[in-house]
């Protein structure tokens, strides 16, 4: 068992060196980088330090070095937790993101909850009641929810709100909340606005998760223990909810740690930013947009990171949760 | 009657147990409703969007009208004096200016009726790029200079909405079937290969999808997109973002291919064919691939929408094909502020188009993946 979680870790961690390398070339890929964008920016507002600032800023990074000197400080620093600057916020990468990430966290627990709290039992409700009218619905809207593209969903949202009801969804907080310090009531009013965009982003996760459930609960509903259980004299309920259920579930936790822990670094950035959250995704997507490379490229970077260490995470775990799985 | 009857039941039988494989899957298919649904809204959809858009848009591309972001005119059954008759035809629009925002605006104008007819002489245009024509399927009176039909409204530019759509279904539809062919080919071929050769082969092909892999697909894309030099032509823009996809997604299938290659490479027909002197070549593409066709084509019209997606998010947001070219998502680049949502809210309807072509190759897939199977299953 250690060996393997060793050997899994040497893995990640040699991936992240390639992630890292390739993260690195994508963006440093477009010609024309966003400091020398900056810099005429800067001149053509007159601005005479502009010169002096910039060039601090190439030296710092070393930026007229070769391409693996310039990959070799970029990661050294990296690793010390220096991501570098963000030049379009000019703010060290670090506060940029650190500013956003509770956001961002608060926004993938309440969807990962919400996901589960929907389709667990609306799966189970399909598998115990299958062809019945109730499963026939619930299989079409899931359906339908699969192929929907969350930002569309959420153009159509925010469209509808904005006709139908005259309210603006955006955002998180409502702006006498927006730079308050932490109360009662900017909590209160954090809840009112997070559980649209939560809910959104619920719809693909959620009509995925209902048809694996259901499809997990049918095959262990037909299996011989099942049946025993039933031959024992107990009550539907607690053969469904204590004995199939348990079982069926247990293959989800890889869905939890490869789909939704990945989602807390840039969860959604497509819904988000069509909402105008105050997350990472927007931020991210921002970044690429301008060619804020250290930031996109410290984004890119945990992303690929979180999403390793989350299918090794579940894998432990599936071994942990069924004695059946060895690991070798 | 009972007479009549038996006969025909036999010969169903008949027919039934004679059927090969691929006309027991179209019976298969047939019976899903839902399935015959999409697969007809899939064929519409390429007809109207990627061969005949010309015809069927009452407007030429690089037509822009007077009216600026004008609403969608409502379309009623009434001639010009405003009795009912069976040809459709359109109100006229009125200018308005509001006082309070300070902005131009249109209300219908009820008294202005144009009537819609149908094979109009129009806009001259070139089908299929080189055949001079000037049909279109249906338009104003051309001898009406001030008659104007905007169905699905204007935009900014005063371009007409329902055209731009059709337009715009061209290069997102296409993408979506040239990147999915692409992926296909790239695919099918390295994952034949590592499931056949095996050994070090195998390893560096594994290595290869995991790691592009790794990357989650949207923030991948976006990333690569993003390195697209903005200076580039919009046709070269194009052609990348589709090899950028096919980049992104051969993985997935060539794990799936390798599989089912390796579950087939150790049967005996394989063994025969082998022993009759079949080269490497012959044995992989001839005898083992067409072993994994049904199931990778279930796959692959999957994937389908998956690209179309990612193309209308990527130009959305400026990271993808960018505005001389018309797609869905360039269409879409006129609605990501509030504003536009506000006042013009037609401009958001390439979104149900969107999801409609999405939906429908779901169900097509959907279909496929049961009528694939026709020996299994209810």
């Amino acid at each position: 068992m250690l060996s393997y979680i060793l050997r899994r870790l040497g893995y990640v961690l040699i991936m992240l060196v390639l992630v890292s390398f390739v993260s690195f070339l994508i963006i440093e890929l477009p010609p024309g980088d966003f400091l020398t964008q900056k810099l005429q920016e800067l001149q053509a507002r007159g601005d005479r330090s502009a010169e002096m600032r910039i060039a601090e800023y190439r030296a710092r990074y070393g930026l007229d070095q070769p391409l693996l000197e310039r990959y070799w400080i970029w990661v050294s620093h990296f690793v010390r937790g220096d991501f570098g600057d963000s030049f379009a916020f000019e703010r060290p990468v670090t506060e940029v993101i650190g500013q956003r990430a509770g956001m961002s966290v608060i926004l993938a627990l309440s969807t990962i909850t919400l996901v589960w709290l929907l389709a667990i039992p609306i799966g189970v409700y399909s598998a115990t009641h299958q062809y019945s009218f109730g499963d026939q619905v619930f299989t079409t809207i899931s359906f339908i929810g699969l192929g929907m593209p969350g930002f569309l969903l959420a153009l159509l949202v925010l469209f509808f709100a904005m006709v139908f009801l005259g309210q603006e969804v955006g955002g998180l907080f409502s702006r006498q909340f927006q730079d308050a310090p932490w109360s009662f009531g900017k909590f209160v009013d954090l809840l009112k606005h997070l559980w649209i965009p939560a809910l959104i982003s619920a719809v693909t996760g959620t009509a995925s998760l209902i048809r694996i459930m259901r499809g997990n609960l049918l095959d262990t509903l037909g299996q011989p223990f099942v049946e025993a259980a039933r031959a024992r004299g107990l009550k539907e309920r607690t053969v469904v909810w204590k004995h199939a259920v348990r079982v069926a579930l247990t293959p989800l936790v890889v869905i939890l740690g490869t789909e939704a822990l990945p989602n807390i670094v840039a969860g959604d950035a497509l819904v988000s930013t069509v909402l105008n959250l105050p997350t990472v995704g927007p931020l991210y997507v921002r970044a690429l947009q301008v060619q804020d490379m250290y930031l996109a490229g410290t984004v890119l970077v945990f992303i690929v990171g979180v999403t390793m260490i989350g299918s090794l995470l579940a894998d432990l775990t599936l071994a942990a949760l069924d004695p059946r799985i060895r690991l070798e | 009657m009972a007479e009549q009857e038996i006969p025909e039941v036999k010969t169903a039988k008949k027919q039934q147990i004679s059927q090969n494989y691929w006309s027991l899957v179209w019976w298969k298919f047939k019976r899903n409703r839902l399935a015959v649904f999409g697969g007809i809204m899939i064929v519409i959809f390429y007809l109207v969007c990627g061969v005949f858009a010309e015809f069927f848009t009452p407007y030429v591309l690089q037509y822009q009208s007077n009216y600026l972001e004008a609403r969608p005119q409502p379309l009623v059954f009434k001639n010009r004096e405003g009795q009912f008759s069976l040809r459709p035809a359109v109100y006229g629009l009125e200018e308005q200016i509001d006082m309070v925002l300070r902005k131009r605006s249109y209300a219908v104008d009820r008294t202005k009726i144009y009537p819609l007819y149908f094979f109009v002489k129009g806009q001259p245009y070139r089908l299929f790029g080189f055949i001079p024509a000037d049909v279109h399927l249906f338009g104003t009176d051309p001898a009406d200079a001030e008659a104007h039909a905007f169905l699905l409204g204007t935009d900014r530019l005063g371009r007409d909405v329902l055209s731009r759509i059709i337009y715009g279904g061209r290069l997102s539809l296409l993408l979506g079937l040239i990147g999915q062919v692409l992926t296909f080919v790239v695919g099918t071929v390295m994952g034949v290969i590592s499931g056949y050769y095996g050994g070090a082969t195998d390893i560096v092909v594994q290595r290869m999808t995991e790691f592009v892999g790794a990357f989650p697909d949207i923030p991948l894309f976006m990333a690569l997109a993003a390195a697209i030099p903005v200076t580039w032509s919009p046709m070269l823009v194009y052609f990348m973002l589709t090899l950028i996809l096919v980049f992104i997604r051969w993985g997935g299938l060539a794990r799936q291919v390798r599989g089912l290659i390796l579950s087939l490479r150790e049967r005996e027909y394989v063994l025969a064919a082998r022993s009759a002197g079949a080269s490497d070549i012959r044995l992989m593409f001839r005898h083992l691939l067409p072993g994994t066709m049904s199931h990778v084509i279930v796959i692959a019209t999957l994937m389908i929408p998956g690209m179309i997606i990612s193309e209308t998010a990527l130009s959305w947001l400026g990271l993808g094909l960018r505005p001389p070219l018309t797609s869905w998502g360039v269409l879409l680049q006129e609605v990501s502020s509030v504003r536009s949502i506000r006042f013009a809210p037609w401009l958001l309807l390439p979104v149900p188009f969107v999801i409609l072509a999405v939906l429908s190759f779901n169900m097509l897939g959907d279909g496929l993946r049961d009528a694939l199977d026709p020996y299994g299953g209810r």
